[in-house]
């Protein structure tokens, strides 16, 4: 025990030494400690703070990945970023993240649209609204995307409404059972163990089913999205991401 | 043979919940059409925790069995009662994660998880009590003073407004009320300086809609029972849930105890409308009437008891039995009322357990103080003591057996100790005082693993009363204290439970007991019943769980 203490100390204080790499695990990691720990006060691209801009390699205070690993584990004195409890790995994975969303590839190639006008595609055109909900208005069957552009890059929002089968979050995926009458249910699975399974079905419903009552149960692969490659305009795309970009939640007052 | 049982019952359940998916104010009251359903924090508008459910009868009680557990990923206090809707159940997670389940298995199709304030500063607990339902929106006060609309089907927030500052020490604990188009809320805080109110908020926007507040401000009447600038950190918090007359269209609601606590000194007068029930159109916030169960109180004795409303035969000053509409009340100051809740009038008051503060009503109703019963500087003994003859945890009216049913504090006392020092500071708590007792562990402390107390230094009860008398006619002891609600059902069964961590089933009528369980921890909640699928079930929280139990098949 003691000489695997040992051992383990060596190699985190080579690896701090060291120029960092970072493999896709690391950068998915990072991106989901991102969105729960930084994202409230620094927005999902990372440049919600006036100054700094994360996506970018624009920072007030650091450049190197330890200059970045050590601010966030201590914060910064006298300002609003507070001390985070991260050890050295799981910092280095928001750097690996970081890192990553400044990439080319991982830029939305839209200039800034105009979010009355995706308002408008959103709710007319586009259709959106027979699946998904805003702030109230819409079905509940697919993503409630009230607070989406807090939780997701414009780059992400434009690759799910070009390409809905390319990244399905978890909690987003389709589930279908049959049960031994015949009757057949699609839904959004919430929930599921060894013995039952939680959707919401295509009517709003919660339904809970027991396993041993199926025939069959399965995951559904595709998205039931359509994908709106050539049925938007370049310019109806930039106005519909930057709409989905501009929803941040629901306002206290 | 259960496989299929749980299939039935998930068909079942969302045929019903086709048929009437939204909940419109109207089954709020007509509860009793449904009584599969728990749609309410006290069961029903009136609030008498009473179901007419009758599938587990006194003869079958021993045959429950427990159905599912599920465990809150929170040490608070579990002190909610879960709604039940068409199947689905909605409770809290202490402080305020709102969660859906399958009342079936127990198995949670979604969870709102909220992050109070760290300003937040609860006197008691970081704990809920519970939800309000309306259309297809949860509602849920939080512990930073919020109140926030929660879409039911899906967990997602809907609004979120900020009802007072959770940094001066406003809170809110309880469950809210539907009357209408709109939600209604007070505001805890009464050891923190508050000046306390209830609120009204459109269920649409969550815009206030009026408030009254249960400190009169200058110019109005009952400003004067508050010395100089004592109004302005009066308390007179609201903690619990009100209750609702449609045809009357008033709402009641029970106010706590006037601040400082202990020290009375600094606000001498009655102190209005500390420790009363307050009557409001529900429609304006408009005081129609009120009763001042304490005046001028120095032994926190929070009116905050869920107002229970009831209809029976009331015998007038001529003799002659007459319906009548009632408000019945056990009292923290240890006596139980019976109102006219259509004036306000007093009828009768008793004490349920010991009492040495007063010693009677006047003609009006005003109880009679006993000379030199006052907290001072080297302590004075008080019955009931601190916590009171009841607290919060909910009482039961049958109206099958014409008994309230209370889980009372018995032969319990405190001494009260007053400060002169102490000075309200925004936010800190202010008090006045202390209080000393046998009984360890009141709201703020938690209670001791072990007990070695005797009887006569206080024990724990459920009292049933004739709730036209008072008269006690039966009573099951406990040797700890309870916080536990109570449940009554048609088929004369009573639910609680208490700090020795138990929960049974008694004989309404006789007080017998008929089956217990333990659950290992406190039953600090009250207990609910539903059914679906044709099946009658039986869910209460206790330490950090909630427990379902139906019968054995």
């Amino acid at each position: 025990m003691w000489a695997f203490r040992v051992g383990t100390l060596v190699v985190a204080a080579g690896a701090l030494l060291a120029q960092r790499s970072y493999s896709p695990g690391d950068v998915q990691d990072g991106q989901r400690l991102f969105l729960a720990n930084c994202a409230a006060c620094h927005g999902p691209e990372g440049d919600a703070v006036p100054g700094v801009d994360l996506g970018h390699g624009k920072f007030q205070r650091a450049s190197s990945d330890d200059d970045l690993i050590k601010i966030m584990q201590k914060g910064i004195a006298n300002t609003a970023m507070p001390p985070n409890n991260f050890t050295d790995f799981q910092a280095g994975t928001i750097v690996a993240y970081l890192r990553d969303m400044a990439k080319p590839a991982a830029q939305s190639t839209l200039a800034g649209g105009d979010v009355t006008a995706g308002k408008a595609i959103f709710e007319g055109k586009g259709g959106c609204l027979a699946c998904h909900r805003v702030k109230g208005n819409g079905s509940r069957v697919g993503p409630e995307l009230t607070d989406i552009g807090a939780l997701r890059r414009a780059v992400e929002l434009e690759r799910s409404v070009l390409d809905p089968d390319a990244e399905i979050l978890p909690q987003n995926r389709s589930f279908r059972v049959v049960t031994r009458d015949g009757a057949a249910t699609t839904g959004r699975l919430l929930n599921q163990d060894a013995f039952t399974v939680q959707l919401m079905d295509s009517n709003e419903r919660l339904k809970s089913f027991s396993k041993s009552d199926l025939r069959e149960y399965a995951f559904v692969d595709k998205s039931p999205m359509p994908s709106y490659t050539g049925k938007l305009s370049p310019k109806e795309l930039a106005d519909l991401v930057s709409y989905l970009a501009s929803l941040k939640g629901v306002e206290k007052q | 043979m259960m496989t299929r049982i749980l299939l039935l019952v998930s068909l079942t359940g969302a045929l019903a919940g086709s048929l009437g998916a939204q909940v419109s104010f109207d089954r709020l009251l007509n509860t009793g059409k449904e009584p599969q359903n728990w749609l309410t924090y006290s069961g029903t508008m009136m609030s008498q925790r009473h179901s007419p459910l009758t599938q587990i009868t006194p003869e079958n009680v021993k045959n429950l069995e427990l159905q599912w557990i599920y465990q809150a990923r929170s040490l608070e206090k579990f002190e909610a009662t879960a709604l039940v809707v068409d199947g689905i159940m909605y409770t809290v997670q202490a402080p305020n994660d709102v969660i859906a389940l399958d009342a079936t298995t127990g198995r949670v199709f979604w969870t709102y998880q909220f992050a109070p304030s760290q300003a937040a500063r609860p006197c008691c607990g970081r704990v809920n009590r519970g939800l309000a339902i309306l259309g297809d929106t949860l509602f849920m006060g939080t512990i930073d003073a919020h109140l926030i609309a929660i879409d039911a089907k899906n967990g997602k927030p809907l609004w979120d407004t900020t009802v007072a500052k959770a940094d001066s020490g406003y809170a809110i604990t309880h469950a809210p009320l539907i009357v209408k188009d709109k939600v209604i809320v007070g505001t805890a805080g009464g050891e923190f300086g508050i000046r306390g109110f209830i609120a009204a908020f459109d269920v649409r926007t969550g815009k206030e809609a009026w408030r009254f507040y249960t400190i009169p401000g200058p110019g109005e009447p009952g400003h004067e029972t508050w010395a100089g600038d004592s109004w302005k950190t009066g308390g007179a918090s609201v903690w619990m849930t009100g209750s609702y007359d449609p045809q009357l269209n008033l709402t009641y609601w029970g106010v706590g105890n006037p601040g400082p606590d202990y020290n009375g000194d600094v606000r001498k007068g009655d102190n209005l409308y500390s420790d009363s029930v307050v009557a409001l159109d529900a429609d304006t916030g408009k005081l129609k009437w009120y009763y001042q169960f304490s005046p001028h109180d120095e032994f926190d004795y929070d009116s905050v008891q869920v107002p229970v409303l009831a209809d029976m035969q009331w015998q007038g000053k001529d003799g002659q039995k007459r319906p009548r509409k009632l408000m019945l009340w056990a009292n923290r100051n240890g006596l139980f009322y019976a109102l006219d809740r259509t004036s306000g009038e007093f009828l009768k008051g008793t004490p349920f357990v010991e009492v040495n503060w007063m010693n009677g009503f006047d003609e009006a109703g005003r109880p009679m103080k006993v000379t030199g019963k006052t907290p001072t500087a080297e302590g004075t003994l008080i019955f009931p003591g601190n916590h009171g003859g009841t607290n919060w945890n909910n009482p039961s009216y049958s109206p099958s057996t014409g008994l309230f049913y209370v889980g009372a504090w018995a032969g319990y006392s405190s001494n009260f100790v007053k400060r002169d020092d102490d000075e309200y500071t925004e936010g800190r708590r202010y008090t006045g005082g202390f209080q000393r007792s046998a009984i360890p562990g009141g709201a703020t402390t938690p209670a001791p693993p072990t007990n070695t107390r005797n009887e006569s230094e206080g024990y724990g009860a459920i009292r049933a009363l004739d709730a036209t008398t008072g008269e006690r006619k039966w009573e099951f002891k406990m040797n700890d204290v309870t916080d536990g609600g109570i449940l009554t059902t048609a088929s004369d069964l009573l639910f609680s439970g208490g700090r020795e961590g138990y929960f049974f089933a008694l004989d309404a009528r006789s007080g017998a007991l008929l089956w217990k369980t333990a659950v290992g921890g406190t039953v600090a909640s009250g207990p609910m019943t539903y059914s679906v699928g044709g099946r009658q079930y039986v869910a209460v929280a206790a330490g950090n769980s909630l427990f379902t139990f139906a019968l054995r098949q």
